[in-house]
C-alpha cells in the first residue's frame, strides 16, 4: 500500500503545482478540518471527531440492540451479534491464542476488531466520507493498547525477567549473535510493532481516502467545473468508474485492515505467552 | 502544496512528519472512543455472549444428561423385567414340577387305596364264603343225622328215633363221617 502513498503524493504535488484555480486535487487538509465545537479547548471537536463518535455510537447501538435481550434461542439480530463475536473468537482467540488464553483477551480482540472496523467503514459512508482511523493518533491508541496487552500477557505468563529474556534472546542462536540480535529484537518487539500496527492502518485509510477523493474530484472537474474541455470531458466516465471501484476496494480494505490489526494483536499476545517463538 | 489548500480558521494543516503529531484534542477524542468501545465490549458484549453460550451449553448438557438418565432407567427397567421374567419362568417350572409330583403322588395314593379296597373286598368275600360254608356245614351236620336215621328207618323199617343206641350210632356215624370228611378236606380247601 505504501507505493500508493508515494504515487499519490507525487501526483498531488505535481497537480498542485500545475493547477491553480480550475482543479483542486485533494490534500492532507482533508484530514485536519477546522474545529466545530469547544474551540481551543482540549475537547475541541472537528468533523472527523464527530464522525468517529458517530461510528462508535452506531457500533455500540448495534451490539446493544443485538444483545439487549439475550435469549437462549436467538432472534435475528441476536444471532447476527453472536455471529460477529463468534467470528472474532474463532479467527483470533481460538485459532491463534487457543481457547484458554483466548477467552481472557476476547474483550480486547472484539473491541479492537469492531472498533477499527466501524471507524474504517466511515470512509465509504456517504456524507461522512472519512475513515476516522486515518488520523494517526487513533490507530496509535489501539496499537498502544495492544502493546500494553502483549507485554502484560508475557509478564503475567513468565514473570518480568523471563519474558524479556524470551523476547530478546532467541533460542538456538550462538551466544555472540545475541550482541547483534538482542538490540534488533528490542527494536522490533518494543518499537516497530506498535508503530507498524498504527502506521499500516493509518496509511491504508489515508491513501484510500485520497484516491477516492482524487477520482471523484477529477470527475467533478471533468463534468462540472472544467472549462473548455470539449470532448475530454469523456474522461470523467473513467474517473467516475475508478471512483466506484475505489469505493468498493476501500470497503474490502476497511475489513481487511481491521482483520490484520486484530490478527497481529492476537499473534503478538501469543508470542508473548508462548514458551519459545 | 499550501497554494491548493484553503486553510480555514485556526486549523493549521500539518506538513510532512507533523501529520504524526496529534493535537491535544485529537488525543482526547481518540482515547475516549477507545475506552468507551473497550469498556462496552469488556462489560457488556463479551459477558452477554458468554452467558448465552454457557446457558446454551448447560441446556444441551442437561438434555444429554437427561437422555443418559432415561437410558439408564430404561436399562434398569429392562434388567428388572428380565429378572422377573426369569423368576417367573423358574416359578412356573417349579409349580409344574410340583404339580406333576403331586399328581403322581395322588395317582399312587389312589392306586394304593384301590388296591387296599380290592384286598378288603376280596377278604370280605372270602370270609363270607367261609362263613356260609361253615353255616352250610353246620346245618348239614345238624340235618344229616336226622336224614340218615330217617333213611335208615325207612330201610330197616324200625323206629330208631328215641333210642339211646340209635343216638350213639348216629354219633359214631358222624364221627366216621367227620373222619372221612377231614381226609379230603385239603382238596376242598384248594377248590
Amino acid at each position: 500500500m505504501v507505493h500508493f502513498l508515494t504515487a499519490t503524493s507525487t501526483a498531488l504535488i505535481a497537480s498542485a503545482a500545475s493547477d491553480d484555480g480550475s482543479f483542486h486535487p485533494p490534500g492532507l487538509e482533508e484530514f485536519f478540518p477546522p474545529g466545530i465545537f469547544f474551540l481551543d479547548t482540549p475537547f475541541e471537536m472537528n468533523r472527523i471527531v464527530l464522525v468517529r463518535l458517530l461510528a462508535v455510537a452506531v457500533l455500540l447501538l448495534l451490539f446493544y440492540l443485538g444483545l439487549r435481550r439475550a435469549r437462549r434461542v436467538p432472534g435475528r439480530s441476536q444471532a447476527l451479534a453472536e455471529m460477529a463475536v463468534e467470528f472474532v473468537k474463532t479467527n483470533f482467540a481460538d485459532d491463534v491464542l487457543g481457547e484458554k488464553v483466548g477467552r481472557r483477551y476476547m474483550p480486547l480482540l472484539t473491541g479492537t476488531f469492531f472498533g477499527i472496523l466501524a471507524m474504517n467503514l466511515t470512509g465509504i459512508v456517504p456524507l461522512l466520507n472519512i475513515a476516522s482511523t486515518s488520523i494517526f493518533i487513533m490507530p496509535l491508541v489501539f496499537a498502544l493498547a495492544v502493546y500494553v496487552a502483549f507485554i502484560y500477557a508475557g509478564i503475567k505468563q513468565h514473570g518480568g525477567f523471563s519474558f524479556f529474556r524470551n523476547q530478546l534472546f532467541l533460542p538456538g542462536v550462538p551466544w555472540p549473535m545475541h550482541i547483534i540480535l538482542a538490540p534488533v529484537e528490542l527494536i522490533n518487539v518494543f518499537l516497530v510493532r506498535p508503530l507498524s500496527l498504527s502506521l499500516r492502518l493509518m496509511l491504508n485509510m489515508l491513501v484510500g481516502h485520497l484516491l477516492m477523493v482524487l477520482c471523484f474530484s477529477a470527475t467533478n472537474y471533468f463534468f462540472v467545473t472544467g472549462e473548455d474541455l470539449g470532448v475530454l470531458s469523456i474522461f470523467g466516465v473513467v474517473t467516475l468508474g475508478a471512483g466506484v471501484v475505489m469505493t468498493l476496494f476501500e470497503f474490502v480494505v476497511a475489513i481487511l485492515q481491521a482483520y490484520v490489526f486484530t490478527l497481529l494483536t492476537a499473534v503478538y499476545i501469543q508470542q508473548s505467552v508462548s514458551e519459545e517463538h | 502544496m499550501t497554494t491548493a489548500i484553503h486553510a480555514s480558521g485556526e486549523s493549521e494543516v500539518p506538513q510532512g512528519i507533523e501529520i504524526f503529531f496529534p493535537a491535544v484534542y485529537d488525543i482526547v477524542w481518540s482515547i475516549v472512543p477507545f475506552l468507551v468501545i473497550m469498556f462496552f465490549f469488556w462489560k457488556f458484549v463479551i459477558p452477554r455472549v458468554n452467558k448465552i453460550l454457557d446457558d446454551r451449553a448447560t441446556v444441551i448438557e442437561g438434555g444429554i444428561a437427561k437422555a443418559e438418565d432415561a437410558q439408564k432407567e430404561a436399562a434398569a427397567a429392562l434388567e428388572q423385567y428380565n429378572i422377573q421374567l426369569t423368576e417367573g419362568r423358574a416359578e412356573a417350572a417349579r409349580i409344574r414340577e410340583q404339580a406333576r409330583a403331586e399328581g403322581a403322588q395322588i395317582l399312587a395314593d389312589l392306586k394304593e387305596q384301590a388296591a387296599a379296597e380290592a384286598a378288603r373286598l376280596t377278604a370280605n368275600a372270602h370270609l363270607q364264603i367261609e362263613a356260609e360254608r361253615q353255616a352250610a356245614l353246620v346245618s348239614l351236620r345238624a340235618e344229616i343225622g336226622t336224614l340218615a336215621i330217617d333213611l335208615a328207618s325207612g330201610v330197616i323199617g324200625e323206629n330208631l328215633t328215641d333210642d339211646a343206641k340209635s343216638a350213639a350210632m348216629v354219633d359214631r356215624f358222624l364221627a366216621d363221617l367227620e373222619a372221612s370228611d377231614t381226609t379230603p378236606a385239603p382238596e376242598n380247601a384248594g377248590r
